[in-house]
């Protein structure tokens, strides 16, 4: 895995992912030139939070660490923060009341 | 990958072949009743005198009993010690004389000493330290040698994980292992209830059927097991604090504990404190999820060095083989810094993993060439051995 860093504020750990994971809070509008793309961020992520590199259609799979991670739920625009409300695991799924 | 994949190093050849990377007189306790003559033994004792208490009772039952022997044996094998001594009260069901005649095949000097037919604690303790004396002597004789990275097996483990965990950490100690393995050497992960959610990717990595079957097989009994304690692996992970530091789903947090193992094959799958394979690339033990009975496995089953990631700050060690201590937070990193060896929070200054995992490597060799690690210098020396409970035998069945 050869996690590349961008700005030292954006990781991806693999060329096969669509997601990268932020290092720092990232504010809207912050952009990233990741390979030869401009990723600007459509809304603020958390230090440890993903965003999307690409446009990812609802179904889709959404890959870090350069396998599957789960499923999107709903079409994702590249820059958009990725979590709970709009991925879904493939392989469990959490309490409906979310419990621990 | 680099060029950096060779590793040179000295180290202590043993008669049965193989290399330590420390030099110790290990006295281990074969019960939880010889733990506390164990212990002060090897506190009086010099540095490369170190003991291996535990909670193991008299008379364990058929199947925890096998499991105890393999990790006291294993522990005795490990190639870091020179020389062991047994220590019993005396009426243990596991018979002191007959683990001692097994590790002395492997050509080491190995002396027991029962505490009920030398008289008690104090006459014990005074036997003991003539033994040791002895023990010292033969150990003494060892002398290092030239030695590369294909003889070494080092084990990866995690404690008191965070964030930076998944994303800094693990995938660095993850290129090391890749390059340990490159380099024809054995990397060994453990703590299979992490794997859930995660296991058909591990399971895609193995390089046969039978190695597949074992390995799909301990993750579902590991479940069982969790089930048996109303813990639903599936249903609860990740958890509410995982997901407010940015894990969403349960293969990411899976994945992200695997990662330590790198990308290359999985090679074989060995029960918990069981032999590991030398020179055998990419391996996995089966293993509790709780950090020191795991290493504690791995050790017993012949790793020499131990890679542990922690985000939060753990401190542990292992009495028989060095800890390399790896944070991936910048913040634990300052705070304890007396308490860890590699800075992974490099990540979050812009460099890449693969750097850090470069650094890595680098430093397991130092190690092993004799480097003190931050656990080593502050003697932390945590053991302990995964028991099997009676339930969980009644219910499912004796562990393969």
């Amino acid at each position: 895995m050869k996690g590349e860093t961008y700005d030292g504020a954006a990781i991806v750990l693999t060329d096969d992912d669509t997601v990268a994971t932020a290092l720092d809070d990232l504010r809207t509008g912050r952009t990233f030139t990741i390979d030869d793309r401009i990723v600007e961020l459509v809304e603020d992520v958390e230090f440890g939070h993903k965003f999307a590199l690409e446009a990812i259609d609802s179904g889709e799979r959404v890959t870090k660490y350069g396998e599957v991670i789960g499923e999107a739920t709903q079409p994702i625009e590249p820059g958009e923060w990725v979590h709970t409300h709009n991925l879904r695991s493939l392989r469990a799924q959490p309490d409906a009341e979310g419990e621990s | 990958m680099t060029d950096s994949v060779t590793m040179e190093f000295t180290g202590y050849r043993r008669q049965d072949g193989r290399i330590g990377v420390r030099n110790h007189v290990a006295v281990i306790p074969v019960s939880v009743t010889a733990s506390a003559v164990a212990k002060q033994l090897a506190a009086e004792g010099a540095a490369w005198v170190r003991s291996t208490p535990h909670q193991m009772p008299l008379h364990p039952p058929e199947a925890a009993r096998d499991r105890i022997r393999t990790v006291l044996e294993g522990i005795g094998k490990n190639p870091n010690v020179a020389a062991a001594l047994f220590v019993a009260l005396g009426n243990e069901t596991i018979d002191a004389q007959r683990l001692a005649d097994d590790v002395a095949k492997t050509g080491r000097h190995v002396e027991t000493l029962s505490i009920r037919d030398i008289g008690g604690t104090r006459d014990a303790l005074e036997r003991g330290r003539q033994k040791i004396e002895r023990l010292g002597k033969s150990a003494n004789r060892a002398r290092r040698e030239a030695a590369d990275a294909s003889e070494l097996v080092v084990a990866m483990e995690c404690g008191g994980s965070d964030a930076t965990s998944g994303f800094a950490a693990n995938p660095a100690v993850g290129n090391a292992c890749d390059r340990i393995v490159e380099a024809g050497g054995t990397g060994v992960i453990s703590e299979t209830p992490e794997f859930i959610g995660a296991e058909h990717i591990l399971a895609e990595r193995c390089v046969d059927d039978d190695v597949r079957e074992r390995l799909l097989d301990y993750v579902e009994r590991r479940e069982q097991m969790a089930a048996l304690m109303d813990v639903d692996f599936r249903g609860a992970q990740p958890s509410p604090g995982n997901q407010r530091g940015g894990l969403t789903t349960l293969e990411e947090k899976s994945l992200g504990a695997i990662a330590k193992g790198g990308t290359t094959p999985l090679r074989d799958v060995v029960p918990y404190g069981h032999q590991l394979p030398v020179g055998g690339g990419f391996a996995v033990m089966d293993s509790p999820g709780y950090d020191v009975e795991s290493v504690s496995g791995k050790v017993a089953g012949g790793a020499q060095i131990v890679v542990f990631t922690t985000g939060r700050g753990s401190t542990t060690g292992n009495p028989i083989a060095p800890v390399i201590k790896v944070t991936g937070n910048s913040n634990t990193y300052e705070r304890m810094h007396e308490n860890m060896d590699i800075d992974a929070s490099r990540v979050l200054r812009g460099e890449s993993v693969e750097t850090v995992g470069e650094a890595l490597f680098e430093r397991i060799g130092a190690t092993a060439d004799g480097e003190l690690t931050a656990a080593e210098r502050h003697r932390m020396e945590e053991f302990a051995i995964n028991d099997i409970p009676s339930n969980e035998i009644k219910q499912l069945g004796e562990p393969t």
